[in-house]
């Protein structure tokens, strides 16, 4: 049901694209109109989602230590995986933002003989990074399309990409692995048993959505061979706002167009702000060393207690005849701080 | 002989407990549907304890019952309840968004490796909340409704909620493994507070925090009660070595305040864990003049509270800066216990600090400053018997413990909260000839739970514990088979007593202990009389024949 109804929605996509601009003309709609929209949403959309976690504060220091805490001298500690400084937080976050470094610990648990083991299981790490590190290639490839000159590092990344210089144009690798990578994760969601059960359409989508842009983009690159020079007029017009969309490109690309900015303007109310929300994750971005540097809630508040000056109150006679000593008893304060 | 009851292991046949697969059949998780089965629910908090608490909705209610007895504008409670706490905690707002449901914690619960309810995965927990997010509090989503994965907040709801996040031991195993360090214990912790809002809490918790803040301690000792308990000890500690140690309470100007889980005054074998730390500072202070004090009004190292909400726990932990200032000591020593260390270790300075009438702790015997809690002023007692050991400042006869094949339990907070890994083991070498390691993936931070933290622990709960205890009772059985393991050392009151029941049932021939049980019984101490049995009474290793 999840899976379908987000199918439905990236199809009826489709549709809409294709009909839109070949039978009924709306080249500067979806050329001009929506990628500015799209990109508004995404930036207001991630600045205020960012800004709005942001203004909760972080009350406790809630570390998830994965390694030996920083104690005794001669008791060699973890850097990494439980920092006592700042730095080896910033080296924590950069390990777990580029390489994925949590997922990689990944296990899968089976049960042999009655008795539950452990083997390490790296293929969704490895999916995941496949995935996530060739978007970013292409995304930095796509950046010729709106640039004249060229930077010379998009060529370079351009022609490492393109190394193995199979076909006319050249295939990029990213763009098998792409593929490979988000159809793997599509095929683990629907087969594995845990997984499909939590799947939610917003699992789906977002999947069937870059299957969808890599899979246009392929097409229009290897199969439809559309007009180039009018795809990079128009990147480069939306850059200086003085677009023209041409209906000399195939609507194919505008299909490709629609689905590119359906992702950025889904962008900042879905699950793919893990993007920015990694960054803020307490048990991640904070220090091991909460009882060497003090932590301050902001709203901390005083709470009721039950002070010395009551528990003896109440024990006095018991304490005396067990001789157990009483004083001093301090006045204290009903409330504590 | 009567048939065993749902709260005794005997009632559960393995082979049956284990007949469930972990693949989830095809149905709709938004649906709920709570089954109260005996053995996997705990009994609510009696009225009383929440009225001594002042906490909201003191009633006589049962899970059992259709009506739960909510106050009648429950849901605009829990609406606000859980707006105010995504305003309080990034955490609870950061987690409710970026779950991307990759399921890499699935089979990281002990709940769901040993019992595969599809709920008990971490990422289903956490949806249970998430989706009410989704549904009543989140604009985009409460639009789309279903399809975005949201739902309405009914009663229903709040009975599943009431059930799962008591079926979390808050044991942080899943955010270990997760991309975005989602924790679950924090949503647990978060979710319970919301349900404490409409009085729903179990007794096996709430008992103990109404005690504690009562009489200082869990158990609810009274000050003469804690006397007894300590001179009790001393004379068996006494028939033992042959060495009367003292007992110093409430001692204004001792060197340290000590705190310890009350559960080590109480029950075997946390009992003989409490005998050795006495019999340790007696060592110290004979051999170099340190002095320490017990405190009968913080009696209570553990924390209940932790489990309740965080005002609780800064209720309960305000107690322990508050004596050690009546006291005038120079800084606090903390026992062997679990959760206490997180609260102690990642809420106490900011709670009910800064602690600046203490000193930072330092060791005058060996001269070492522990510089990581300049702040709190509060050490592990294994950090300084560690260092204590490391200075060669103990004489020890580990050949006492010969014949104890240990292995070492890291308890989920000190591992996952602290970081607490090679002080413990670098103690047990030190003490026992022979020390084994369980398999990798079930140690230090990938530790198991023991299936009964978080205010778990109870004998009605025994279905779910014993499920939860599965795959650290697996992993024991696994060292006892290949290296003949019989001792589980663990630094938890909590495990102490809840590992007992899973080694009888998942490693049957394993008994617990307490690390510093093993550091006294090897602790060679002047004036002690030719050593036959140990704490526990049992013959030392060529003691067997003595008359004892």
């Amino acid at each position: 049901m999840n899976l379908f109804v987000s199918l439905i929605a990236v199809v009826a996509l489709f549709f809409a694209a294709m009909l839109g601009v070949d039978s009924m003309g709306l080249h500067s709609l979806f050329g001009i109109a929506l990628p500015y929209l799209a990109i508004a949403i995404f930036l207001i959309g991630v600045v205020a989602k960012v800004i709005g976690w942001a203004k909760s504060p972080v009350p406790f220091h809630i570390t998830t230590t994965c390694g030996q805490q920083k104690s005794l001298p001669w008791i060699q500690s973890s850097h990494l995986e439980n920092p006592h400084t700042k730095w080896g937080v910033f080296v924590r976050m950069a390990l777990e933002v580029l390489f994925f470094r949590s997922l990689f610990r990944n296990t899968q648990m089976a049960i042999e003989d009655g008795r539950a083991v452990y083997g390490p299981s790296k293929w969704l790490w490895g999916a995941a990074m496949a995935f996530h590190w060739t978007f970013l290639i292409v995304f930095v490839r796509h950046l010729r399309f709106f640039t004249e000159p060229v930077p010379q590092p998009i060529l370079w990344l351009q022609s490492l990409d393109g190394f193995m210089q199979i076909g006319v144009p050249v295939l990029y690798m990213s763009s098998l692995i792409f593929l490979a990578a988000v159809t793997f994760l599509f095929l683990r969601r629907v087969v594995l048993p845990q997984v499909r059960y939590i799947s939610l359409a917003a699992d789906y989508f977002p999947l069937f959505l870059l299957l969808s842009i890599g899979g246009t983009g392929f097409v229009l690159r290897h199969f439809v061979k559309t007009d180039v020079t009018a795809v990079k007029e128009l990147g480069v017009g939306l850059l200086g706002f003085n677009a023209v969309a041409s209906p000399d490109i195939h609507w194919l690309f505008y299909v490709h167009l629609v689905f590119v900015c359906t992702l950025f303007i889904y962008f900042p109310f879905s699950k793919l702000m893990h993007m920015g929300g990694v960054f803020l994750s307490p048990t991640r971005n904070l220090t091991g060393n909460s009882r060497e540097v003090r932590h301050v809630n902001p709203w901390n508040y005083p709470v009721e207690v039950h002070s010395y000056a009551e528990y003896v109150e109440e024990f006095r006679e018991r304490m005396e005849q067990a001789g157990i000593t009483i004083d001093p008893v301090p006045e204290a304060p009903k409330e504590g701080h | 002989m009567a048939a065993p009851k749902f709260d005794e292991i005997g009632f559960y046949d393995k082979s049956k407990l284990l007949d469930f697969s972990h693949s989830p059949k095809a149905g709709d998780w938004l649906d709920p549907k709570t089954d109260f089965r005996d053995g996997s629910w705990i009994y609510p908090t009696k009225a009383k304890h929440l009225e001594y608490l002042k906490m909201p909705n003191p009633r006589e209610w049962n899970p059992k019952d259709e009506d739960w007895a909510l106050p009648d504008n429950w849901k605009e409670i829990v609406i606000e309840g859980f707006r105010e706490r995504l305003h309080k905690y990034r955490s609870l707002k950061v987690f409710m968004d970026i779950c991307v449901r990759c399921g890499a914690c699935a089979d990281k619960c002990h709940f769901f490796i040993g019992g595969g309810d599809p709920k008990n995965m971490p990422v289903l927990r956490a949806e249970l909340l998430r989706s009410i997010y989704r549904g009543e509090i989140k604009t985009m989503t409460k639009i789309l409704g279903k399809l975005a994965g949201g739902r309405k907040l009914t009663k229903e709801t709040i009975k599943e909620w009431f059930y799962y996040f008591y079926q979390c031991t808050e044991c942080r195993r899943c955010s270990v493994f997760c991309p975005y360090g989602i924790d679950t214990a924090e949503i647990t912790m978060m979710a319970r507070e919301l349900l404490h809002l409409l009085g729903l809490g179990v007794n096996w918790a709430m008992e103990p925090v109404a005690a504690c803040y009562r009489t200082g301690n869990h158990l609810g000792i009274q000050p003469h009660g804690v006397k007894d308990t300590l001179e009790f000890f001393a004379d068996d500690i006494e028939e033992a070595t042959g060495v009367k140690v003292d007992i110093p309470i409430n001692q204004v100007g001792a060197d340290v305040l000590f705190v310890t889980p009350s559960g080590d005054f109480l029950a075997d074998p946390g009992t003989y864990t409490c005998m050795g730390y006495m019999t340790l500072f007696h060592y110290l202070k004979e051999k170099y003049g340190f002095t320490y004090t017990w405190s009968t009004y913080a009696s209570e190292g553990g924390n209940f509270g932790l489990f309740t909400s965080a005002e609780m726990m800064k209720r309960l932990n305000s107690k322990i800066y508050a004596e050690a200032k009546r006291l005038g000591v120079k800084y606090i020593i903390g026992g062997e216990c679990g959760h206490m260390w997180r609260v102690l270790h990642q809420y106490m300075d900011t709670m009910n600090g800064p602690a600046d009438f203490l000193e930072v702790p330092k060791n005058p015997i060996t001269g070492t400053v522990f510089e990581n809690a300049k702040s709190t002023k509060m050490i592990h007692i294994c950090e300084f018997t560690a260092d204590l050991i490391k200075h060669g400042k103990l004489k020890l006869d580990p050949s006492r413990n010969a014949g104890w094949n240990v292995t070492f339990h890291d308890s989920c907070n000190p591992a996952r909260s602290m970081g607490f890994f090679e002080e413990p083991r670098y103690i047990i070498k030190n003490v026992v000839p022979e020390f084994h390691e369980m398999p990798e993936n079930t140690i230090r931070e990938q530790t198991f739970c023991c299936g009964g933290g978080a205010g778990l622990g109870t004998d009605e709960f025994m279905e779910m514990r014993l499920r939860g205890g599965m795959p650290r009772g697996n992993a024991v059985n696994y060292v006892k088979e290949k290296f003949g393991v019989n001792k589980l050392a663990a630094i938890c009151a909590i495990d102490r007593a809840t590992l007992q029941t899973v080694c009888e049932y998942w490693a049957p021939g394993v008994t617990v202990t307490g690390v510093h049980e093993m550091v006294a019984n090897a602790l060679v101490l002047d004036g002690e009389k030719e050593r036959e049995v140990n704490f526990r009474m049992e013959p030392l290793p060529g003691k067997e024949g003595s008359d004892v």
